[in-house]
């Protein structure tokens, strides 16, 4: 019907795909969520002595807030990243197959375990080659140890029937006393240095950390050089693996079935406990490998002594970066990026007055206002329906709905006024030529 | 080691899970998952603490005043009700992914408590310095000889070293418990949660009574978060509850949707919670000499493997978590 329309434009045609939709609502909730970032300070500078004008300011500059290590922080912003792609990857894969893995910080702690023990135990220092084959052999052992704690969860729900969220937060919390349990038992992995209690030595001291690829040096700030290494450069890779397993294959097709309708799938003769495990084995993995990843930094050390009080945030950061991406993997790079951007500014902030944790607000307010994607995306399906319909750009469209508001507006008053007008424009054929399309 | 140490410690965990479970009942009973029962505790104990810090600093000696005790619970109840009204709004008007936003508000809370903690009082922990613990020696000195009679015990369990949320709690968790299985409105809450096409098809509001379970669900976890920083936080607030909303979540689903079953199971996680502190007071099992970390673990351990035993039919709710669109079937 309205195949005439549909040849107009090349970005015509874009701004109409699913793809710009959603993406589309995405930044209309990091936009609403930044305006309402910036409320919150004007409003906190009522009753705190701040600058709303310069804390908004460095908010937006992110790792730049600061002038003469801008680079060095930007360079450790992306070392940051990594690990939150990964376990944002690890909750999208196991999303999309109808799992809600609240168990990626417990993941995390198994890989950390794995590869911490490995790296720390052998010693090799002075000889790189052999550092990078314990590095990766302690990569190795992470990963198995979290594929391993992820099937018990994935094992339960498949074959018993187990409520997934319950199984993940309870070991959650048994890998955290395990990883305290074990570091307390190896008292000669500890850092006894001055003024440390309950850390471990850096894996950079036995020799066997994180390749950086000259990453660390080429955002450097004067003698400080970033945290970055190699780790960034896999998860992206990663990232593009899963969006390639989860979008051209068969497995990936087969678990999107499982998570849309298992009963439609089993029916299909696909085996969905299969599946589940399937599932659950990658998001252990990847949120495993996180966990070895940000270790094995040179720079990094665990503070092995708390870990069985809070889990770590960076499984549970996984969530957001994964429901803001919409749960698309190649999205998890933008959104971990992003989410790590605003983050970065979190201390400088303080010069305004503030604290990191309007930073930490902000994000959570994204992810919150992400979660009406769907409502956005309807919106903008409607608005450009009715563009459609009526052919008009999109000043037009903001007239007609001016004067629709004001018909509406005089019909408050005068009650038997018509309500034809209102009415007769709505758009009906956006939806049918979606789903024509599919 | 006597058996009233075993109860009070065992109710120490105890009371904040049940509530908590039972607000995690009311909201998914009315179909929508309520992830965020760890943030509303927050919130709640945030609220609470700092209504108890202002009243302490303007008179320090209301620091043991049970009224004020009544009051920031009110308080905490309100704060949690109040913030649960964001997920009830994106859930129910918008018709977003309800586990997006819960986690969205997990994440909200923590950042507002530490964010207003620093910028008023200069603390991520708000310290608020009340102590709300009802001892033997308050009471009158004729009461006092009570304790010492043939009944000593049974006012050593009930009036010694106490605190009155515990019972507010206990009761609360009962009327309400009833209420929602024999009432009118508990029964259509519940039809929301398993079909609420058919709900609306017998002129129930659906809507609003999603918005009545999500309510009463976050007034509940605020009241969960308040009684738990008093009596196992020294009234402090901080940015976590120790993961108590989600292990409320994991012992609501662990006592299938039904508060009698949620009561027994927090029972029976709290008594495994104090095993640690026991197994130091007993014996033959401190010389065995394991670390705490085996305490710690065995509660979580056991929890599974009693799921994989009874794996009874799921009582969960059919309609939990699908938004409500009024017309469609």
């Amino acid at each position: 019907m309205s195949e005439a329309k549909e040849n107009k434009k090349p970005l015509y045609r874009f701004v109409r795909t699913p793809f710009a939709r959603s993406t589309g609502a995405s930044l209309i909730s990091i936009l609403i969520g930044i305006l309402c970032g910036f409320l919150i300070m004007l409003i906190c500078a009522s009753f705190a002595n701040a600058d709303p004008g310069e804390g908004f300011a460095l908010l937006l500059a992110g790792p730049f807030s600061s002038k003469r290590y801008a680079a060095s922080q930007f360079g450790t912003m992306l070392f940051y990243t990594g690990p939150l792609i990964l376990t944002g990857l690890s909750v999208a894969v196991a999303y999309k197959t109808g799992l809600f893995n609240i168990g990626a910080p417990g993941q995390f702690l198994m890989g950390t375990l794995g590869s911490l023990l490995v790296a720390l135990s052998i010693n090799t220092t002075g000889n790189r080659g052999l550092g990078i084959l314990v590095w990766l052999l302690a990569i190795l052992v992470g990963i198995v140890l979290g594929i391993l704690w992820a099937l018990i969860p994935g094992a339960l729900k498949a074959f018993f029937g187990i409520n997934e969220v319950i199984t993940c937060i309870m070991t959650n919390w048994i890998a955290a006393n395990i990883v305290t349990w074990v570091f307390s038992a190896r008292p000669d992995l500890m850092n006894t240095g001055a003024g440390k209690t309950g850390y471990l030595i850096q894996p950079s001291v036995t020799g066997n950390y994180t390749p950086t690829l000259g990453l660390d040096r080429l955002f450097h700030s004067g003698t400080y050089n970033s945290y970055l290494d190699m780790g960034l450069i896999l998860a992206v890779l990663l990232a593009v693996l899963m969006w390639f397993i989860l979008n051209k294959t068969t497995l990936g097709y087969s678990m999107k079935a499982c998570g849309y309708n298992k009963e439609a799938a089993r029916y299909a003769g696909m085996k969905h406990r299969f599946y589940i495990m399937v599932a659950m084995g990658i998001a252990g993995g990847l949120a495993a490998l996180a966990g070895s990843l940000y270790y094995l930094n040179p720079n990094i050390e665990l503070q092995w002594q708390s870990v069985y009080q809070e889990l770590p945030s960076y499984g549970f950061d996984g969530i957001p970066a994964a429901f803001l991406a919409n749960c698309n993997p190649i999205g998890v790079i933008f959104a971990a990026l992003f989410i790590r951007y605003l983050s970065a500014s979190g201390t400088f902030l303080q010069k305004a007055g503030y604290n990191k944790y309007f930073a930490d607000l902000i994000i959570a307010v994204i992810v919150y206002l992400s979660g009406f994607a769907r409502f956005f995306r309807e919106r903008i399906e409607r608005t450009q329906g009715i563009r459609d319909k009526l052919g008009v750009s999109y000043f037009g469209y903001i007239g007609w709905k001016c004067k629709r508001f004001g018909a509406k507006f005089q019909g408050c008053f005068s009650s038997k006024k018509q309500k034809e007008e209102t009415t007769v424009t709505k758009p009906s054929d956006s939806q049918s030529e979606e789903g024509g399309k599919k | 080691m006597d058996a009233i140490f075993i109860i009070q410690q065992t109710i120490l965990f105890t009371i904040p899970l049940m509530i908590v479970g039972l607000g995690g009942v009311f909201s998914e009973r009315s179909g929508i998952i309520n992830l965020a029962l760890d943030g509303e505790m927050v919130i709640g104990a945030f609220a609470g603490a700092i209504v108890a810090k202002l009243v302490i600093a303007s008179n320090p000696a209301l620091a043991n005043a049970q009224w004020l005790f009544l009051v920031c619970l009110l308080i905490s109840a309100a704060a949690g009700a109040l913030f649960s009204l964001l997920l009830s709004f994106a859930a129910i008007n918008l018709k977003a992914d309800q586990t997006i936003e819960g986690t969205a508000l997990n994440m909200i809370a923590p950042a507002i408590v530490c964010m207003i903690g620093l910028l008023s009082f200069n603390s991520e922990r708000i310290f608020s310095g009340a102590n709300f613990v009802i001892l033997k020696s308050s009471y009158s000195p004729s009461f006092q000889q009570a304790f010492d009679g043939p009944m000593g015990w049974f006012f050593d369990l009930f009036f010694n070293n106490i605190y009155i949320s515990t019972y507010i709690i206990v009761i609360l968790y009962v009327l309400l418990s009833v209420w929602l299985y024999k009432s009118k409105i508990g029964t259509h809450l519940r039809a929301c949660g398993e079909h609420p096409q058919a709900a609306a098809s017998v002129g129930i509001n659906v809507y609003r009574m999603r918005y009545l379970g999500a309510t009463i669900s976050g007034a509940l976890a605020g009241i969960g978060g308040f009684a738990y920083i008093t009596t196992c936080a020294a009234t402090t607030a901080e940015s976590s509850v120790g993961g108590l909303g989600f292990l409320a979540l994991a012992i609501m689903i662990f006592g299938n949707w039904n508060p009698l079953f949620i009561a027994l199971g927090a029972v029976f996680f709290g008594f495994l919670k104090c095993l640690g502190v026991l197994s130091s007071q007993i014996s033959w099992i401190s010389a065995a000499n394991l670390p705490s970390y085996f305490y710690n673990i065995i509660p979580y351990a056991v929890v599974i493997l009693v799921l994989i035993l009874t794996r009874s039919k799921s009582g969960c709710p059919k309609a939990e978590g699908i938004p409500y669109e009024k017309g469609e079937r």
